[in-house]
């Protein structure tokens, strides 16, 4: 069987594609099925996804949101929409507002319960787990509706906060 | 250690051993990290990413669970080894795709595989057979550990480990597990099931790695969600999860050994015919054999076939490990016959 495509090298490549309930199927050799895999990629990538999550996507694009960039990397937070992929740690922190959005859409939660790297000195370590314990349920005592437990648990975790910066 | 060993040898996570090994092939742990304040892969110039995996590389260096390692820059690597490490599962086409300053590092046995420089910095992946999530975190986390001892990785509190896709962000984990599920697939409940663990926010892929129809009846399960869970507690949900389907997959091959055995014994001996004496086969239609066979193994009705060696024909059936053994280049219609005679072989057919 030869290539649908290009008509020249043999079909070792099967795709079948749904559009609108209608099923066809296409022989492709494996350069064109290569070249397709790419565009199909450009159709539905990651950064579509991203952008269809982001509430930001509805609203008009304003003059601050253009210009929005990460001072270390100099990625742009329109870039960042196009491609979903951030260019350094330090985009975390210049996006900060619009990525605290998107990672709660994207798991559910944004508070980090887990591991820590080995060079943040132990105590630390541990005050930033029980730390993170305590915003994971106030997280959820929010949640729950339960505003008095929400209360005690904001008050201790400004405690901890508080301590931290003096220590 | 060379590529060569790696070719002559069977990965650890290919030996068919561990718990529910008649239905988990292999279970994989995949950890992602970054330096902190270095441009990740896809924004750093040429000059960059080289300075990062000189770090990465002097840090390596000095772990002692590395020595023994095979570090391979990808640029060093002509295109049938490149696609030699994608089928053995060792790093994805993405990696292949743009080689500069990427490389890969390798343990002996496969367990362990890391991309430096792929979409982040460092992706730190444990293999194992049979279902043992728990024991593949333990061994990436280590590795993690000692790594982040010497560098310096990009974290925050509130976020984890920072990420150059928001949907790594966190603890970063990827944890996977490769189902052999052709009961499910015959009793025709394989959607629903597949439909189940979509709702649950677990993404499903097939064998052959990211955007791949599933074939051969193998579907890789893993979660998709990073933050907000610890490590653990993600691992226990896949478990959880994982332990469902088997018990599904175990009640759908019992049943239709009870009320469908002649029809499911032709089946199998019918596939285990083909591959034994044919003289050109596909990829396609070998993956498909292979599942009837291995489930005629998990079954006990084909007897005196190891699983490990269905479990190696799965990977050595695929284009560059055929050209590997051959030692040259083949067109497809070459690697079909080469194909079946290595099946011949490997099946003691005629």
């Amino acid at each position: 069987m030869q290539c649908d495509v290009c008509g020249k090298n043999k079909a070792t490549v099967h795709l079948t594609e749904i559009v609108d309930e209608q099923m066809s199927e296409m022989h492709l050799c494996e350069e064109c099925a290569r070249q397709k895999s790419v565009q199909m990629e450009q159709q539905f990538g990651l950064a579509d996804l991203l952008a269809g999550l982001s509430d930001f996507n509805k609203q008009p694009k304003d003059a601050d949101k253009v210009k929005l960039k990460c001072g270390f990397c100099g990625l742009s937070y329109d870039d960042f929409r196009k491609f979903g992929r951030l260019g350094c740690s330090e985009c975390y922190e210049s996006f900060k507002i619009h990525l605290s959005t998107l990672l709660k859409k994207i798991h559910g939660s944004n508070q980090h319960l887990g591991k820590s790297p080995a060079r943040i000195p132990k105590e630390e370590r541990k005050r930033i787990e029980s730390l993170q314990g305590l915003k994971m349920q106030l997280q959820q005592a929010i949640q729950m509706e339960d505003f008095e437990k929400a209360a005690g648990l904001r008050d201790q975790i400004r405690q901890m906060e508080q301590k931290g910066e003096v220590a | 250690m060379n590529l060569d060993d790696i070719i002559n040898n069977t990965g650890e996570w290919l030996k068919g051993t561990g718990m529910y090994s008649n239905i988990v092939m292999s279970s994989r742990i995949r950890l992602a990290r970054n330096l902190a304040k270095r441009p990740f892969p896809n924004k750093a110039s040429k000059k960059e990413v080289m300075e990062t995996l000189a770090s990465i590389q002097s840090a390596m260096n000095e772990i002692n669970f590395f020595k023994k390692s095979l570090f391979l820059r990808i640029n060093d690597l002509d295109n049938v080894d490149r696609q030699l490490l994608i089928e053995r599962h060792l790093m994805s086409h993405e990696h292949a795709a743009n080689p500069e300053g990427k490389a890969l590092v390798i343990s002996p046995e496969e367990m362990l595989a890391v991309m430096v420089n792929e979409e982040d910095h460092l992706r730190i992946q444990v293999m194992q057979s049979g279902l043992n999530l728990d024991d593949t975190y333990k061994m990436a986390s280590s590795i993690d550990t000692a790594l982040s001892e010497k560098l310096d990785f990009a974290y925050s509190m509130q976020w984890g480990y920072l990420t150059a896709c928001p949907t790594n962000t966190g603890t970063a984990i990827r944890g996977s597990v490769m189902l052999h599920l052709p009961a499910l697939v015959m009793t025709k409940q394989i959607n629903k099931v597949l439909a189940a663990v979509s709702k649950l926010s677990f993404a499903s892929r097939g064998f052959y790695g990211e955007g791949t129809q599933a074939s051969g009846n193998i579907y890789q399960i893993s979660n998709q969600v990073a933050l907000g869970h610890s490590e653990e507690e993600i691992i226990q949900n896949i478990n959880g999860l994982i332990r469902q389907i088997i018990e599904q997959e175990e009640q759908a091959r019992q049943a239709l050994v009870l009320q469908n055995r002649v029809m499911l014994e032709d089946k199998i001996f019918r596939s285990y015919g083909v591959l034994r004496h044919s003289h050109i086969i596909s990829s396609q239609e070998t993956v498909e054999l292979l599942s009837m066979v291995r489930l005629g193994v998990d079954l006990d009705i084909i007897k005196n076939v190891d699983r490990n060696a269905i479990n190696q024909l799965f990977i050595m059936i695929q284009p560059a490990h055929l050209q590997k053994i051959e030692g040259k280049k083949l067109s497809a219609s070459e690697r079909d016959v080469r194909r079946a005679s290595l099946l011949r072989q490997k099946l003691g057919g005629h």
